[in-house]
C-alpha cells in the first residue's frame, strides 16, 4: 500500500490534473464519469416531470392535442432533428480526436457542434415567432380557431384544451432550449481550452463528460419530437 | 502527507482541519469536507432557530382559543414559514450536510468527498436559499403551507409564492450535488479491503438516502418550475379553469416530498446504528438486514406518495394499492428497529448522552412509525387527515426520530469535530428536557387531533375544550426549548473550555476514530487498508483483555 500512495504523488507530480485526493488517474476518470451518468439521471428525472404531465393531458383531452400537433410544423422539427444527430456525430468524432491527441481536429469538431447547436436553436427561434403570430402562445392573446383535422373530418375542440397543449409544448421544448444554450457555453468553453492545449490523450475527461450531456439532450428530443410534432398524424 | 504540505509547524502541534488557515477566505473557499460540514452545521443551526422562533409563535397563538396574538392571515403565514425552513432548510441537509459530508469519506478512509468543489457549491446554494427564503419572509412571506397546493398557489394568494418556489428549487440542488457527491464517493473512492459488506451502517443509509436526492429531487424542481410559469404566464397546467389538473400536482409534488420524509429519516438511522452498536459494545444483529432495510425503505419509499391525497378524490383502487403499499414500507423501518432491539440483548451497555438519544429515538420513532399505520388505514385516514394527529405523527418521527438522531450523532462525534470533550452532566440533563417537552408537546396533539381538531387554524374557539391539551402541548414546547438551547450553549462553551478529545474516546470501532481528533487536513497520513469486518467490537475487547493480561 505504501509503495502505490508513493506512485500516486509521484504521478501527482507528473500530471497536474490530478487532484489530490484521487489515488491515481483512472479513480479520477472513473468518479467523473459515473458523476456525469448520475447528474444525466437527475436530467431524467427533471424532465419525466413534464412527459408526465403530458402524458395525462394527451389522454385527457386527445382532440385537442391533435389538432394543437397539426399546427406545428413537421418540416422545421424533422430539419432540426436531423441538425442535432449531426451534432451528436460531430461530438463523437471531437470525443475520438481527443483520445488521438489531434488538437486541431478537437477544436474543429467542437466549434462544428456549437454551431450547430446555434442552428437548432435558431429554427426554434423561428418556429416560436410563428406561434406569436399565429397567437398560439398561452396567455391573454391566445386565440385557436382551428380544428382537429382526423382524416378529413374535422373535430372542432376547445380552445382552453388547446391552450394547455401550447403550454406544454412551450415548457418542454423552452427548457429543451434552455439546456442547448448551456451546452453550447459548454462547448465554446472547451474550444477555448482545447485550442490552448488542456487536452491530452491522457486526460480529455471534460470533453468527454461534456459529450455525454449533449447526448442526453439530443435524446430528449428525440422524444420531444414524435411526442409533440408526429404523434397526431397518422393516414 | 498533511505533514509535507505544511510544512511552516513543528512536528510537536500537529495542523488539523481547523488549524489549517485561520482567514475568513480559508473558510469561505474552502474545498475540505470537513470545513464545508462545519460551515454547514452553522447555517443549519441558525435556520433551526428560525424555523423554531415560528414554532414557538404558532404554539403561543393556540395557547387560547381565540385568534388573539396574530391575524388568521399572518397565523397562515407563520405555519408556512415554519414548515418550509424545517423541511427544506433543516430537516432535509441537516444530518447529510452535517455529519454526512463530515464522516463519509473519513467512514470510507477517502482523503476527500469525489467532487471537492461541487461540495462547497452545495453549500453556497443552501445559503442563496436560505437568503431567499429570509427575503421572502421579511417582504411579506407566504401562506399557502410548504405543500404549495394548486389551485391555490397559482391562481388565488397574492403573496410570495414565486420567489418561496425559487428558494426551495435552489436549495433541492444543494441536496442533488450532496447526493450525487456521496454515491460516486461511495462507489469510488473506498479504501482498500473497505468492502460494500463491511461499509458502516451510516454510509450506507446515506448511500441509500443519495438516491431518494438524485431521484426525487429533480421531479419537484420541475414541478415548481411549472407553478412559477403558471403563475407568471398564465399557462394552465394545474388550473382547472384552463383544462389542467390540481391532482397533477399533487402527484408530482409528493413524488418527491413523501421520499423526502425518509431523506430525512434514514441518515438518522444511520446514526442509531453507530451508536447502539459502540454502546452495547456489541457488533450490529443482523447487519445485512440492516444494511439493506435502508435501500428497501428508499425503493418502496418512491411507491407510497398518493397515500397524502386519500381524501383528494384519487380512485378507491389506486387508494388501496398505495394502502398496501404504505403498510409494505413499514417491514424495513421494522426490520432496522428489531435489529437495534436485538443488538442491545446480552450486550454491555452504557448511558451515555448519545445512547440516551438512541433510546429516545428508538422509543419515539416506534410511537411515529405505527401511527403512520395507522393513516395508511383508508377509514381511519379519512377520519384524522388535516388533524392534529397527522401534524404529532409525523413530528414523532421528524423531531422524535431525525432531531433526536442527529443530537445523538453530534454528541457522539463532537469530540471528532471539535477536538473537545461535551459536558457529560449538562448533556444528560438536557437530552431529559429534549425527552419530556417533546412528549409534553406532541403526544396531546395525537388526542386533539383523534378528537377533531384540525391543523392550521389559528382560532378553536368554538371549541374550547380542547384549551387544556393546548396549554399542555405548549407548556411542552418551552421545556422542549430549553432542551434545544442548552447543547447549543455548552457545545459552544466546550470549544474553548472543553477537556481535550483523544483520537478515541468512546472506544469505538470505524476508521473516523483511527485518525487525530481533529483529523488533519488530508484525513489519514496513510491510506487505511481495512481488514476486520464493521463493528468488530469481539476483537477490540478482546485485544484490551489480552493488552490487561500483559500489563
Amino acid at each position: 500500500m505504501a509503495d502505490s500512495h508513493a506512485t500516486a504523488v509521484e504521478t501527482a507530480a507528473h500530471n497536474p490534473a490530478l487532484l489530490h485526493h484521487f489515488a491515481d488517474e483512472q479513480q479520477q476518470k472513473d468518479a467523473a464519469s459515473l458523476g456525469m451518468w448520475l447528474f444525466l439521471v437527475t436530467e431524467i428525472m427533471f424532465f419525466g416531470g413534464m412527459f408526465c404531465a403530458y402524458l395525462v393531458y394527451r389522454v385527457a383531452h386527445f382532440n385537442a392535442f391533435a389538432a394543437g400537433s397539426q399546427q406545428l410544423s413537421i418540416g422545421l422539427g424533422a430539419f432540426n432533428t436531423a441538425v442535432l444527430l449531426v451534432s451528436s456525430l460531430t461530438v463523437v468524432l471531437a470525443v475520438n480526436a481527443a483520445q488521438r491527441g489531434k488538437r486541431k481536429q478537437l477544436v474543429v469538431y467542437l466549434v462544428l457542434t456549437v454551431v450547430l447547436g446555434l442552428t437548432f436553436l435558431g429554427v426554434k427561434a423561428v418556429e416560436y415567432a410563428e406561434k406569436f403570430e399565429k397567437h398560439h402562445v398561452p396567455g391573454a392573446s391566445f386565440a385557436f380557431t382551428e380544428s382537429f383535422d382526423d382524416n378529413g373530418k374535422h373535430i372542432p375542440v376547445n380552445p382552453k384544451e388547446a391552450e394547455l397543449f401550447f403550454s406544454l409544448y412551450f415548457a418542454m421544448t423552452g427548457m429543451h432550449a434552455l439546456h442547448m444554450i448551456i451546452g453550447c457555453g459548454l462547448f465554446a468553453g472547451l474550444a477555448v481550452l482545447a485550442w490552448k492545449g488542456h487536452y491530452t490523450p491522457g486526460y480529455y475527461t471534460p470533453i468527454e463528460n461534456a459529450g455525454l450531456y449533449w447526448h442526453l439532450v439530443d435524446i430528449i428530443w428525440i422524444y420531444l419530437f414524435p411526442l409533440l410534432y408526429l404523434i397526431s398524424r397518422h393516414s | 502527507m498533511a505533514s509535507a504540505a505544511i510544512p511552516a509547524h513543528p512536528a510537536t502541534e500537529r495542523t488539523n482541519y481547523l488549524t489549517n488557515g485561520f482567514s475568513v477566505k480559508s473558510w469561505l473557499l474552502t474545498t475540505d469536507h470537513k470545513r464545508i460540514a462545519v460551515l454547514y452545521l452553522i447555517s443549519i443551526t441558525l435556520f433551526f432557530f428560525l424555523g423554531g422562533f415560528f414554532a414557538m409563535l404558532i404554539r403561543l397563538e393556540l395557547l387560547t382559543p381565540a385568534s388573539d396574538l396574530m391575524h388568521t392571515d399572518t397565523y397562515n403565514k407563520a405555519f408556512t414559514m415554519h414548515g418550509m425552513i424545517m423541511v427544506f432548510f433543516f430537516l432535509i441537509p441537516v444530518v447529510p450536510a452535517t455529519l454526512g459530508n463530515f464522516l463519509v469519506p473519513l467512514m470510507i478512509g477517502a482523503k476527500d468527498l469525489a467532487f471537492p468543489r461541487i461540495n462547497l457549491l452545495s453549500w453556497y446554494l443552501y445559503v442563496l436559499g436560505g437568503i431567499l427564503i429570509t427575503h421572502c419572509m421579511l417582504t411579506g412571506g407566504v401562506d399557502t403551507g410548504w405543500t404549495f397546493y394548486t389551485p391555490f398557489s397559482t391562481a388565488f394568494t397574492n403573496t410570495k409564492i414565486i420567489e418561496a418556489g425559487l428558494a426551495a428549487f435552489v436549495a433541492g440542488f444543494s441536496s442533488i450535488f450532496t447526493g450525487l457527491n456521496f454515491i460516486v464517493t461511495i462507489h469510488r473512492m473506498r479504501a482498500p479491503g473497505l468492502t460494500w459488506n463491511r461499509l458502516p451502517l451510516f454510509i450506507w443509509a446515506n448511500y441509500a438516502t443519495s438516491l431518494i436526492m438524485i431521484l426525487g429531487t429533480p421531479v419537484v424542481a420541475i414541478t415548481i418550475v411549472l407553478v412559477a410559469v403558471e403563475r407568471l404566464f398564465h399557462l394552465g397546467i394545474f388550473d382547472p379553469r384552463l383544462g389542467g389538473d390540481p391532482l397533477l400536482f399533487q402527484h408530482l409534488f409528493w413524488f418527491y416530498s413523501h421520499p423526502a420524509v425518509y431523506i430525512m429519516i434514514l441518515p438518522s438511522m444511520g446514526i442509531i446504528s453507530e451508536l447502539i452498536t459502540a454502546f452495547s459494545r456489541k457488533r450490529v444483529f443482523g447487519y445485512n438486514f440492516v444494511a439493506l432495510s435502508s435501500v428497501a425503505i428508499a425503493v418502496i419509499g418512491f411507491l407510497v406518495w398518493a397515500h397524502h391525497m386519500f381524501v383528494a378524490g384519487i380512485s378507491l383502487y389506486a387508494a388501496m394499492v398505495f394502502s398496501f403499499l404504505t403498510f409494505f414500507v413499514g417491514v424495513p423501518s421494522a426490520i432496522k428497529v428489531f435489529n437495534w432491539t436485538a443488538t442491545l440483548y446480552r450486550g454491555s451497555i452504557s448511558y451515555a448522552t448519545p445512547m440516551l438519544y438512541a433510546f429516545g429515538f428508538i422509543g419515539l420513532f416506534t410511537i411515529g412509525g405505527l401511527t403512520g399505520l395507522f393513516l395508511a388505514t383508508l377509514g381511519i385516514d379519512v377520519h384524522v387527515t388535516d388533524t392534529y394527529f397527522v401534524v404529532a405523527h409525523f413530528h414523532y418521527v421528524m423531531v422524535g426520530g431525525v432531531l433526536m438522531g442527529f443530537l445523538g450523532g453530534l454528541h457522539f462525534w463532537w469530540p471528532k469535530i471539535s477536538g473537545r470533550l461535551y459536558p457529560e452532566g449538562w448533556a444528560k440533563l438536557s437530552a431529559l428536557f429534549v425527552f419530556v417537552g417533546f412528549n409534553l408537546t406532541f403526544f396531546p396533539q395525537f388526542i386533539l387531533g383523534y378528537l377533531g381538531m384540525p391543523r392550521r387554524y389559528a382560532d378553536y374557539s368554538h371549541m374550547p375544550e380542547f384549551q387544556v391539551l393546548n396549554v399542555l402541548s405548549t407548556a411542552g414546547s418551552s421545556v422542549l426549548a430549553v432542551g434545544y438551547l442548552l447543547p447549543m450553549i455548552y457545545f459552544v462553551w466546550s470549544l474553548r473550555y472543553g477537556p481535550l478529545a483523544d483520537a478515541n474516546p468512546w472506544a469505538a470501532a470505524g476508521l473516523e476514530w483511527k485518525t487525530a481528533s481533529p483529523p488533519p487536513t488530508f484525513n489519514f497520513d496513510e491510506t487505511p487498508v481495512v481488514t476486520w469486518e464493521a463493528y468488530n467490537y469481539d476483537e477490540i475487547e478482546l485485544k484490551e483483555q489480552k493488552e490487561v493480561a500483559v500489563g
